[in-house]
């Protein structure tokens, strides 16, 4: 938490990057996409992420309208956060009439354009993660945006239960506790 | 308004009203919040004199105007009443998200008056709000009482209630909220148990604003890493939990033990929390915004007292532990997961119990009435089934029930309970840390580490070390303390947040969050103001200066072991220096110009 370089004042909402990422990608160009890593063996459960997103979208603060969710089982002690997973054939950019959700693959994120949406709300219904919510009242979708590439749920997760890297290090940590688990057993195997 | 909503919401169970109103600017810069205006609402309107399981007496839910943003650890509320184990004003502190909850409902506070006839539980759904039939909840475990007013209302929804305990009128029930928090001393379970109402379940929608959100942000990033680069906040709390202080004090040879009669444990370690998390734990928790994560989930295989759920902290696992000369972590576990599902406070119960067995020992209490327990120290077993007796409200445990005091005096030996205006001191014994005596003795909800924490200094180091033996220079130190723990908790933030955070930062986080501008010095005012405030009631309700003292056996009984041996407290020679610091009189009541300076 607090190590990321934009903390300080709010950070600019970022301009449209050139589009190189994905297409680098598919070219058989080596950069990689960066991914939102959702870790719910290390939540607390502070919900620090909901409060982050909220203030940083909206200048206040409210959970009920944050981008992201922990759903808890208090007396076991477990949380989940639950976000958009940012699909590649994601099912609410092919079921919207009018491209307003749409790839970007700048930032390796679905976007969703204000000024093409009619607010039919097809995008909420296909999600399988039931990350696109809309909000009548100030007519707009409520989806994660990846605060422009620099997420501040991710920034203010004091547990690390988020992260933002490199796709292909995503699971890493985890790959790296199978080894640990592995080696523990051959040496005990050897003893 | 900013930071705070601006809306009191009264509910009368007598009348079944439900009124809401504005909440004065002017009034609540002067109280802040949370504890702070739940006093002031109680001072100006409840009659100090009152019986507190009386319909007249008040139940105040009151998170603070930082509760609800993501000031670090600001998730905490207090419950505010006239606590029925003590008869003094009480405000018992939860963190969970009940509190911020409120906020998103739209109250600052939440003011439950008069009694239902039957069992009702409160529904409030952002501005609606319902008192329902709760005779189908009446008698269930806390556990079960969420899970099944959640199922009626809304799964989402932040549910405060009481066990059994608190039902029956236990003088140490407590009110539980997200299954392992706990607004848990001073007997406020028996008074919502009193009011017939078994629990609040609340759902909020809305949005907490703060005035200057650049300036709130700078704040709040100010905080989180002065709590991030803490040693204790931004590591030791999480790692081992408040638990981490069983070795520590037993070290410093401040760990009362076996009823205070020792300060140290020779097997103290095992129900440390080293020992807990490489046994028990499963994963920290925190509550909503805490940066700290202290919360233990905690699992138990044992067969003998498998369970889960959270806990237990420093207090419960000493309560259980070393005051019983108990070291098995699996039954104190266990005794904390019981408190928990039937509501009641784990240090007065475990302090109780501890009690018990020092009768017990010495022949005042026989098998009979124990039901052919045999209640000495180190039978953990016994203190097990002890716990489970009192949530049931069965045999010996009625007796229980009653907090130590009561319990001590049914056999004219009040001499046995270590309380201080009849509520049960926590896990720092007086003859060794000096100055806590002092905070006990003061302290207006009785015996009560968390009113003025003088352990920080005495012990930790923070922010700086002071010899912990020493009686000079306590009195300023505790009034600093308890001025600055009473703003502190009036902001809804948690008291670990001063792992890390001081006066400055607290202000600066509550200023800009309100758009009132409060300087160090308006804070730490406000914070003394609120101090004095609740004292006045006391001395309305009763109370004088000759019950700011501490059990005999502190006073004249020396330690037997440890750094402290051969020492008793000095509260003889602190408390005049204190009062007059405090600009109070000899008899303890505050001097005309404090008040008139306070603005009371």
């Amino acid at each position: 938490m607090l190590e990321k370089k934009h903390i300080g004042p709010f950070p600019k909402a970022h301009e449209a990057r050139p589009g190189y990422v994905r297409e680098a990608y598919r070219e058989g160009r080596h950069t990689m996409s960066k991914m939102l890593m959702i870790y719910p063996d290390r939540c607390t459960g502070c919900r620090n992420c909901e409060l982050s997103c909220s203030f940083f979208h909206d200048r206040e603060f409210r959970p009920h309208t944050a981008r992201i969710h922990v759903a808890s089982w208090e007396e076991e002690g477990f949380s989940v956060p639950t976000t958009c997973q940012q699909c590649e054939d994601a099912p609410c950019a092919a079921v919207c009439p009018t491209t307003a959700m749409h790839e970007d693959a700048a930032l390796g994120r679905v976007a969703w354009d204000e000024a093409k949406c009619i607010g039919c709300r097809m995008c909420t219904l296909a999600c399988p993660f039931g990350a696109v919510v809309y909000e009548t009242g100030k007519r707009r979708i409520l989806k994660c945006d990846l605060c422009g590439g620099s997420p501040e749920c991710v920034a203010f997760c004091p547990t690390q239960a988020l992260e933002y890297v490199d796709e292909t290090d995503a699971v890493r940590s985890r790959q790296k506790a199978v080894a640990v688990g592995l080696k523990k057993s051959f040496e005990e195997v050897q003893r | 308004m900013n930071g705070w909503t601006g809306l009191i919401l009264r509910v009368n169970l007598s009348s079944g009203s439900v009124v809401k109103e504005a909440l004065d600017p002017a009034i609540a810069k002067k109280y802040i919040g949370a504890r702070g205006l739940g006093s002031y609402l109680m001072f100006t309107e409840a009659d100090p004199a009152v019986d507190p399981l009386s319909a007249r007496n008040m139940l105040i839910f009151a998170p603070g105007p930082l509760s609800g943003t993501n000031a670090p650890s600001a998730g905490h509320f207090d419950v505010v009443t006239k606590g029925p184990l003590t008869g003094t004003i009480a405000a018992s502190s939860s963190g969970g998200i009940f509190g911020p909850m409120l906020k998103y409902a739209g109250y600052d506070l939440l003011v439950v008056e008069g009694k239902a006839e039957k069992p009702v539980y409160l529904w409030i759904d952002d501005g609606e709000v319902a008192i329902r039939d709760a005779a189908a909840l009446w008698g269930m475990q806390t556990a079960k009482t969420t899970e099944m007013v959640r199922a009626g209302t809304d799964e989402e929804a932040s549910v405060a209630c009481i066990g059994p305990a608190g039902e029956r009128g236990a003088l140490l029930a407590n009110i539980m909220n997200e299954y392992g928090r706990a607004a848990g001393r001073t007997g406020v379970g028996a008074v919502m148990g009193a009011k017939n109402l078994k629990a609040v379940a609340v759902r909020g929608t809305g949005a907490v604003r703060v005035a200057d959100a650049d300036a709130f942000r700078k704040a709040m990033l100010n905080a989180c890493t002065k709590i991030k680069n803490h040693p204790v906040g931004g590591g030791g709390l999480r790692a081992f939990g408040t638990d981490v202080l069983v070795n520590i004090l037993n070290e410093s040879g401040g760990l009362p033990t076996k009823n205070y009669r020792q300060a140290t444990f020779a097997t103290a370690d095992k129900v440390g929390g080293e020992s807990l998390s490489k046994q028990l734990l499963t994963r920290p928790r925190g509550c909503f915004s805490c940066i700290i994560s202290c919360g233990r989930a905690t699992r138990v295989t044992n067969p003998k007292y498998a369970g889960l759920g959270e806990g237990p902290e420093y207090e419960t696992a000493w309560a259980f532990g070393p005051d019983c000369g108990i070291d098995d972590l699996d039954a104190v576990t266990k005794a904390n997961y019981l408190c928990n599902e039937y509501g009641m406070d784990t240090i007065s119960l475990g302090a109780t119990v501890a009690c018990a067995m020092e009768m017990f020992e010495d022949g005042i209490i026989t098998l009979k009435e124990t039901g052919g327990i045999p209640l000495n120290f180190g039978n953990a077993e016994a203190m097990v089934e002890m716990v489970r007796l009192t949530g049931e409200g069965e045999g010996f445990g009625k007796k229980l029930a009653m907090g130590s005091y009561r319990l001590a005096a049914s056999y004219e030996h009040p001499e046995y309970s270590m309380t201080v205006k009849k509520q049960e001191m926590p896990a720092y014994d007086p003859r060794a840390l000096q100055g806590i005596g002092l905070n006990y003795a003061t302290g207006n909800r009785g015996g009560c580490h968390v009113r003025g924490y003088m352990t920080a200094v005495e012990v930790l180091g923070n922010p700086v070390k002071i010899d912990m033996l020493a009686t000079e220079g306590k009195a300023q130190w505790v009034i600093l303390f308890q001025n600055l723990t009473a703003a502190l908790d009036s902001t809804g933030m948690c008291l670990f947040a001063t792992f890390g955070l001081g006066a400055d930062e607290l202000a600066e986080m509550l200023s800009a969050a309100t758009g009132v501008p409060y300087t160090t010095e308006e804070f730490m005012k406000a914070g003394e103001r609120i101090w004095n405030m609740e004292r006045l009631y006391n001395l309305k309700a009763g109370f004088s200066a000759k019950d700011d003292t501490l059990p005999q056996r502190l006073l004249k009984v020396p330690l037997p072991d440890g750094g402290a041996k051969g020492r008793t407290s000095g509260l003889k020679k602190m408390l005049p220096e204190y009062y007059s610091l405090r600009g109070w009189d000899a008899s303890g009541v505050p001097g005309k110009e404090k008040l008139a300076e306070l603005g009371l």
